[in-house]
């Protein structure tokens, strides 16, 4: 048997952002069901005892990220998953993560909404969420897989980029993505990249918890291995402690932002098809990117220069690559299951050099190709 | 005895934040007096606080010391003693931190029965934001969210605890300090959920405004209302009104959680250990 056979399965996208995050050394998950990504939940549940993991169903979400925080400052690789409403609820402790720079996961399975919405709706309404729903000027990493496959490994590189950057990384699924299922061939485990945070190598004594080389990253001493620190959401200095210090409280949070500026071209992953000569370009991620790559291939077929450009990286936003569009094509097209919440990144970096148009949805519906492939004709 | 502590302090980071006549400076160093009779290791001890002047005491500490949002510290030491059951996890909150915001992680944390041990510093008011009601402010206390006297009724909090299923819980004063010193060293010895009720004062926030003068008229108050448990049997219920029970309130057995995940991991191992093989033979 050729080894693709044998390792081919059907896959759901839950379950392989389940399956990733396991293959990335997650061995901790705190959740509070919600559909619909209950299935992370369920999956976590019964694979982690087996590998020697932990699971906890918590009281609620607000719960599940604190404890996924806890779980990680001891060196364990953690994750959580959510939807809409959950997702709401963890925002004061993602930003709790991002201020004292501890890795985590999390899993946002979009739904529609806002509130309730329709439970087992598709939306992308949480893109700018995913961005800005924790208060303050804080940094951010967002991906965003539009297939099974990709689920998979877009959760093995949010499990990477947390412990990398230390950080909370968001893996934006949607319901589409989530509840697909696909026939995959899954990575051998020694083809898989896998990143540990990195390690202090100096003494204890001579340890500064949130003191950056040039990476822009502390190493992390994980709590229980001897090196005795501060921990805290407060401003604090390189020591960890809370300091009110102007300067230092700044000089802390231009570090947050230059661990991700620094290192953008490790960070940012995309896609495209047919980009070369492509006037009409359709930006599209997530379910939606599916509907786009089909209406871009029809646009192609009756001669028309269309291209696909793909971020599976949405946050940071990928500047340089949106402004080298805004240069080469007359129109970008951006399709979405909400009021245009990508789309307005999109104008403010093409600055009028092109026009943006946006295909948009928020009843719960995924976008269609011919609506895409609609807009595509309009503009030429 | 100050010397003998200073090895569990931060001594750089004095002097500390609270006000004159303040109580959570007694209730540290109670907890310190526990840490050192039991010898905890201060590599392997996490202390986890939530927001409150009361959770400030963390900072000064020399462990592994984690100041988390508000209402989630014992979500945080959750986390932490699933992921690490060796590691002692120890944490302090205020009233408000751990019965209004935190309320619902305070009771399944004891209805879990997670070997973590809460110190929780009841000053009868939210103290850092100035002086608001909490779940236990007595009913008819002033604060400046309650200027004519609260109305609600308070919680119980050693009520609360035992009911969602602790398997220590004391109550002890800042006037009390050998009690509470012990009654901490009780709850981290329990192998459960462990809450250790602390009555502390606050001369600014909540003393000044309901007649209790400063910290030390504040500390004879708990002298004078606070009886032991051992006595309080044989008051009557008038003469218990408006008293504070102190001691050792409830003690019962219960499996850990942390041991019971432990226990689940090695089933389930042995269970797919057993399978694999079976799966061999028919093969
Ligand atoms: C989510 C959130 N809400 C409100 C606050 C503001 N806040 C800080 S401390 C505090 C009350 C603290 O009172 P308590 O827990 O009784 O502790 P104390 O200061 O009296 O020790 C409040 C409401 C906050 N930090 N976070």
């Amino acid at each position: 048997m050729s080894r693709v056979v044998e390792l081919a399965r059907l896959m759901q996208g839950n379950e392989a952002a389940a399956e990733g995050a396991l293959a990335a050394g997650v061995r901790f998950f705190a959740g509070y069901p919600i559909t619909p990504s209950t299935e992370v939940a369920e999956i976590m549940a019964e694979r982690l005892p087996r590998l020697g993991g932990k699971f906890i169903q918590m009281e609620d979400e607000i719960a599940s990220m604190a404890a996924i925080i806890g779980a990680s400052l001891t060196g364990v690789k953690s994750l959580t998953a959510t939807s809409g409403p959950g997702f709401s609820l963890m925002q004061e402790n993602i930003g709790f993560a991002a201020m004292a720079e501890v890795p985590c996961v999390i899993v946002n399975v979009q739904r529609s909404g806002p509130s309730t919405g329709m439970p087992t709706a598709p939306a992308q309404g949480d893109v700018m969420q995913a961005r800005w729903g924790t208060h303050g000027d804080h940094p951010v990493i967002a991906l965003c897989p539009s297939s099974v496959r990709e689920a998979y490994d877009l959760a093995i590189r949010s499990v990477n980029l947390a412990e990398k950057y230390r950080m909370p990384v968001i893996l934006l699924m949607d319901e589409v993505i989530g509840h697909l299922r696909e026939r995959v061939v899954l990575p051998l485990p020694d083809e898989i990249e896998i990143i540990n945070r990195r390690e202090p190598q100096e003494a204890p004594a001579d340890y500064y918890a949130y003191r950056a080389d040039e990476t822009g990253v502390p190493p992390m001493a994980n709590f229980g291995t001897g090196y005795r620190y501060h921990v805290t959401g407060l401003a604090h200095d390189e020591k960890g402690n809370p300091t009110n210090d102007p300067a230092r409280a700044e000089g802390l949070l231009l570090r947050l932002h230059d661990k991700l500026n620094l290192n953008l071209d490790d960070i940012l992953i995309e896609d495209s098809r047919s980009l070369d000569d492509a006037e009409v370009v359709v930006l599209a991620y997530g379910a939606t990117a599916r509907p786009a790559r089909q209406a871009v291939k029809e646009a192609r077929q009756q001669n028309i220069k269309a291209g696909l450009y793909r971020p599976l990286t949405l946050w940071p936003f990928p500047t340089a690559s949106v402004d080298r569009l805004a240069r080469q094509a007359r129109t970008i097209i951006v399709p979405e299951m909400n009021l245009g919440q990508y789309r307005i990144e999109v104008e403010r970096v093409v600055r009028g050099r092109a026009n943006v148009v946006g295909v948009n949805r928020v009843n719960g519906e995924l976008i269609a190709p011919g609506e895409i492939l609609q807009a595509i004709l309009e503009v030429v | 005895m100050m010397e003998e502590l200073e090895r569990y302090l931060r001594m750089d980071r004095f002097p500390h934040m609270w006000c004159p006549g303040c109580g959570n400076g007694i209730v540290l160093g109670c907890m310190l007096r526990a840490i050192k009779k039991l010898d905890l290791d201060q590599d392997r001890t996490v202390i986890v606080g939530g927001i409150g002047c009361s959770s400030r005491a963390v900072g000064y500490l020399d462990f592994n010391t984690l100041h988390t949002t508000h209402g989630r510290a014992l979500a945080y030491a959750t986390g932490i003693k699933l992921a690490r059951p060796e590691l002692n996890v120890i944490v302090v909150s205020g009233d408000g931190d751990s019965t209004a915001i935190g309320g619902n992680h305070f009771i399944h944390a004891a209805r879990r029965n997670i070997d973590l041990t809460l110190v929780l510093f009841n000053n009868s008011i939210y103290g850092m934001t100035g002086g608001q009601y909490s779940p236990l402010t007595p009913v008819g206390k002033k604060a400046t969210t309650a200027p004519y006297g609260t109305i609600e009724p308070g919680f119980d909090a050693s009520e609360l605890a035992r009911a969602a299923g602790a398997t220590f819980v004391g109550r002890g004063t800042t006037y009390h300090t050998e009690l509470l010193a012990n009654l901490i060293v009780e709850g981290i010895q329990n192998k459960g959920f462990s809450l250790v009720e602390a009555i502390t004062a606050c001369p600014t926030a909540f003393g000044r405004r309901n007649k209790m003068k400063g910290g030390t008229e504040m500390l004879l108050w708990q002298k004078e209302n606070a009886v032991h448990i051992n006595r309080a049997g044989r008051l009557s219920p008038e003469e218990l009104d408006g008293k504070i029970v102190i001691g050792e309130l409830h003690r019962r057995e219960a499996p850990e959680y942390t041991e019971l995940y432990d226990k689940l991991i090695l089933n389930v191992q042995q269970e797919t250990q057993s399978a694999s093989i079976k799966t061999m033979k028919v093969e």
